[in-house]
């Protein structure tokens, strides 16, 4: 084995591991800390495919700014302890047996597939530094990047507007 | 430099994707706490954006990475109105049980 592959095995552990303990941990703050982890190691992957712009985007959006927006929601709430009523218990094996299903379905069907994988050619050209990233959105991706900050500014309206308190009249 | 996918395969990528996909609706199914289906959902949306760059790395193609850009400002944009959503929510029942959510269930 390899030491990217290792590199690999540990990142996804860490990423399913993390995502499945998001779900099963009892108070929401813990679960956003490992959303965080999770998060992380899912900017590992980007930077083991060296990604770098990428990597560095999705830990400053989504480390930084999502969670930041899901701990002070949780903590507005104040949501931060464990009485969660759970979902009646045939809710809840039902939601695991479609879990086992769905994998193994879905893994079933990339399987047999037999997708034609490549020899992974090299072709030597830069395509993922900024430069080229840059090149590209600003040319042929100009519309939806300024359609972009248009969802961006809809959406700050839109919660500013949601979370505003109701004059009583 | 050597092509990582060389060493790791695209496969490893197709399954962990899948994999993480399932964790998501695994969580919307499970849990009760709004708070935490959209946290499942941020996972699935994670799932594919790791998925598009894994296939972005395979073509060598600067596209899949741009589209990820797009899916990421979508990404933010809904967590940023749906927690206003939930906000609002909170403040109309005071609490985000989403099975005390069935007003609109005839």
């Amino acid at each position: 084995m390899s030491l990217t592959l290792i590199l690999f095995c540990i990142l996804a552990a860490v990423a399913v591991g993390s995502a499945f303990m998001t779900i099963f941990s009892k108070n929401p703050i813990h679960s956003a800390i490992y959303l965080v982890i999770c998060f992380f190691s899912i900017a590992g992957h980007y930077l083991l495919m060296n990604a770098q712009f990428l990597a560095l985007v999705h830990v400053i959006v989504y480390s930084g700014a999502i969670m930041i927006l899901f701990l002070f929601t949780v903590m507005l709430m104040n949501l931060n302890k464990e009485d969660e009523v759970h979902k009646p218990r045939i809710t809840r094996w039902a939601a695991v047996i479609f879990f086992v299903l769905m994998c193994i379905v879905l893994i079933a069907i990339f399987i047999q597939s037999k997708p034609i994988v490549g020899p992974y050619d090299l072709t030597g050209e830069d395509y993922q530094s900024i430069k080229v990233l840059g090149k590209v959105l600003l040319n042929e991706y100009m519309v939806p990047f300024e359609f972009a900050s248009v969802l961006l500014l809809v959406a700050m309206i839109g919660a500013v507007l949601l979370s505003k308190k109701e004059e009583k009249s | 430099m050597d092509n990582v996918l060389n060493q790791i395969g695209i496969e490893n990528y197709i399954f962990l994707s899948v994999i993480l996909f399932c964790i998501g609706v695994f969580g919307v199914l499970y849990r009760r706490n709004a708070i935490i289906v959209f946290m499942s959902i941020e996972i699935m949306l994670n799932a594919v954006n790791l998925l598009f760059v894994a296939f972005s790395t395979y073509h060598q193609d600067a596209q899949g990475q741009v589209f990820v850009f797009f899916s990421m400002a979508v990404a933010a944009a809904e967590v940023a109105v749906g927690l206003a959503i939930l906000v609002s929510i909170f403040r109309n029942l005071g609490s985000i049980d989403i099975d005390n959510l069935k007003k609109l269930k005839g």
